[in-house]
């Protein structure tokens, strides 16, 4: 194992399975000669040649339907969408042509593209940059959907995602990009299979069950609740979309409370589904309503300190655990 | 290599005749309500596949939008397989699970059947993407209709297929109609072909009624792209008889604008041509006719006889389940 960033680990990701795959290809905005917006894509050009790192005009929804389309007769894609609050003008093509393509050809045809970028809000981009896009794509059956936390899981999930058959959503954080974390050397395998969680702490009194950006905060505030006598177990999804039910079933027959920390709006979001789910295989297992922290339901605003006010963080976190567990 | 086209004048002529024979029969099980949802038929337009069809290679990828039924037929895919599918049977092209709208059969290389208007438009342009990046020598055709030009996935797509130089012809089956909204209503320019210019690309406007026309002004764009790998826009001037879908009277047209346009009907057309030169007799044809009708009932037998989709294979189709290679 050695230390090296989120940013990083993609790029591992990228290199590793362009080299073992050729037809594998990365196509966006900037991605070659820029390097990518967010340099995930660094080197990548001057390894693979223009063929495989292609750099578009402004277009999402014609880049990502070209995609689908490549993949449809034999390519693997790797779309970067420089935001994936970007990849709304791309809709269409995501939800209507990737996911439907199995199904309206009767199983004739399938999609192999990974759709990847940072999501999510990331520091006082306002309104239009700052969405938190999972809980709409995750309705869409068809779509396979990953959030990565960690430079480790970053590396192991995107490499699953491209050698996957679906289509697959890489939810990536650009505030997590330059966060350091201890990944398996070079020339060691890592795939991480999507659809499995993992426990990032274990503990005994509460179940905080976070993704993506979430998680660290989980993990703060898991380490000051231990100083108030709460032994909190920090449940990372890692994927939305398949769900590893089991897992939580699992951490929450264990624990009895529940806090689902999500980075999305409270409306219709990850966590409704999560305490849906909880409620309806494991109801006698709980001992306290789950609670839930999310965005404030308001578009997000530019200020800083009204954007601190919308966003979840630890100390959120820390209050809703302590009204789980009556304190 | 793939085989070398299918281009005899009598088959070619037949083909247009089972489309539309076919889908007079598919009209009147969509009104004896044995076929669901949207349907849209292509009479008066089956000129302009059948002819581009018979120029291509039967490696060559085509798509299309939801008025798709001849599109099918002409690249092979049986009368029964298409019926089935306007029924939702097992047996259909694509399992009873598109529709009319989403018909696919990918082991002749017709690649849908795509209902959002022009969504297919950028899947075409990966697909030219990909047979270039594998260094083949396949052509890909996109239909498309007159109201696809104004979506943004339209010119987003042709912008690239031109800025990449990729091997795709666009066949705009210019039909006059957007549904309801005529080709001058939605355009401010005279000719919708000038919008190649903007996409540095190559046009043409062939004569979409004349079969004769489409394959004379086709074969050389063909083997243009194959050679040059360079994008081609083509504007088909065709005509649709019936309405936009079997929901629409067509109230925004005259009788008298239809029945004009129908003296240029391509199949009546090809047939006294071929009669004229002691290709074809009248009995000949006639015979021809009674076959193609024929198909089409059994079609109907076919896809009345074929199975539902088995309810145990509902999820079956959500997620391709085979193992990374």
């Amino acid at each position: 194992m050695r230390e090296i960033t989120y940013r990083q680990a993609l790029n591992e990701a990228l290199f590793e399975e362009m080299e073992r795959d050729k037809n594998v290809f990365l196509i966006g905005e900037e991605v070659a000669e820029y390097n990518g917006a967010y340099k995930v894509s660094q080197g990548l050009l001057d390894k693979f040649g223009p063929k495989r790192v292609i750099d578009t005009p402004i277009s999402e929804n014609g880049f990502a339907g070209m995609s689908i389309g490549a993949a449809m007769v034999g390519l693997r894609p790797v779309v970067e969408f420089m935001t994936f609050s970007f990849s709304l003008v791309a809709f269409d093509q995501i939800v209507n042509n990737a996911p439907n393509m199995i199904t309206m050809s009767g199983g004739q045809l399938h999609v192999p593209v990974t759709f990847r970028g940072p999501n999510g809000p990331a520091h006082t981009l306002g309104a239009t940059h700052s969405h938190a896009t999972e809980s709409l794509f995750a309705n869409f059956p068809g779509l396979k959907i990953c959030t990565p936390a960690t430079p480790r899981d970053a590396k192991g999930l995107l490499k699953t995602a491209i050698r996957d058959n679906n289509p697959v959503l890489v939810l990536e954080c650009e505030l997590l990009y330059s966060v350091k974390g201890l990944v398996e050397d070079e020339g060691e395998e890592l795939l991480i299979p999507l659809g499995s969680a993992e426990v990032k702490r274990e503990g005994s009194d509460v179940t905080i069950i976070c993704y993506a950006q979430t998680v660290p905060m989980a993990l703060n505030a898991a380490e000051e609740l231990s100083g108030m006598g709460i032994n909190a177990e920090v449940l990372d999804l890692r994927s939305i979309r398949p769900l590893d039910l089991d897992a939580i079933l699992a951490s929450v027959s264990k624990t009895h409370r529940v806090v689902v920390a999500e980075q999305d709006r409270p409306v219709c979001g990850i966590g409704s589904e999560i305490t849906y789910q909880i409620q309806h295989h494991i109801f006698d297992e709980l001992d306290a309503p789950i609670l839930r922290v999310a965005q404030e339901d308001v578009p997000m605003p530019y200020n800083e300190l009204l954007e601190i006010a919308v966003l979840p963080n630890s100390e959120k976190i820390v209050n809703a655990v302590k009204r789980v567990c009556n304190l | 290599m793939g085989k070398e086209a299918k281009n005899d004048e009598i088959d070619i002529l037949f083909q247009m005749l089972l489309i539309r024979r076919f889908e007079e029969r598919a009209s009147q099980q969509y009104q004896q309500q044995k076929i669901g949802g949207f349907c849209h038929l292509y009479i008066g337009q089956e000129a302009v596949v059948s002819g581009t069809v018979a120029v291509l290679r039967p490696d060559d990828y085509i798509i299309t939008a939801y008025r798709d039924h001849g599109h099918a037929l002409a690249r092979g895919t049986s009368a029964d397989a298409c019926m089935a599918e306007l029924f939702g049977k097992a047996t259909g092209c694509s399992k009873g699970l598109g529709g009319s709208m989403h018909f696919f059969d990918v082991k002749n290389h017709m690649y849908g059947g795509h209902a959002i208007v022009a969504s297919h438009v950028p899947l075409a342009t990966g697909m030219a993407l990909a047979s270039k990046y594998k260094d083949e020598d396949r052509v890909t055709v996109c239909y498309l209709g007159d109201g696809a030009i104004n979506q943004g996935s339209f010119h987003e797509a042709l912008n690239m297929a031109g800025l990449f130089e990729l091997p795709v012809i666009y066949i705009v089956e210019n039909n006059q109609f957007a549904m309801g909204t005529h080709v001058k209503r939605s355009i401010p320019m005279d000719k919708i072909v000038d919008r190649a210019k903007g996409y540095g690309m190559k046009s043409a406007v062939i004569d979409g009624m004349d079969v004769r026309a489409v394959i004379k002004d086709f074969t050389p764009i063909v083997e243009d792209v194959r050679k040059n790998k360079q994008p081609w826009f083509i504007e088909a001037e065709t005509y649709r008889y019936r309405g936009h879908s079997m929901s629409d009277p067509a109230t925004y047209r005259t009788r008298e604008e239809l029945e004009k346009r129908k003296e240029q009907d391509p199949i009546s057309k090809l047939q006294s041509d071929l009669i004229k030169e002691g290709k074809l007799t009248q009995e000949k044809f006639d015979e021809m006719d009674k076959k193609a009708k024929k198909i089409s009932l059994d079609s109907v037998a076919f896809a009345e006889a074929s199975p539902q989709p088995p309810l145990d294979e509902l999820y079956n189709y959500t997620y391709y389940a085979e193992e990374t290679k």
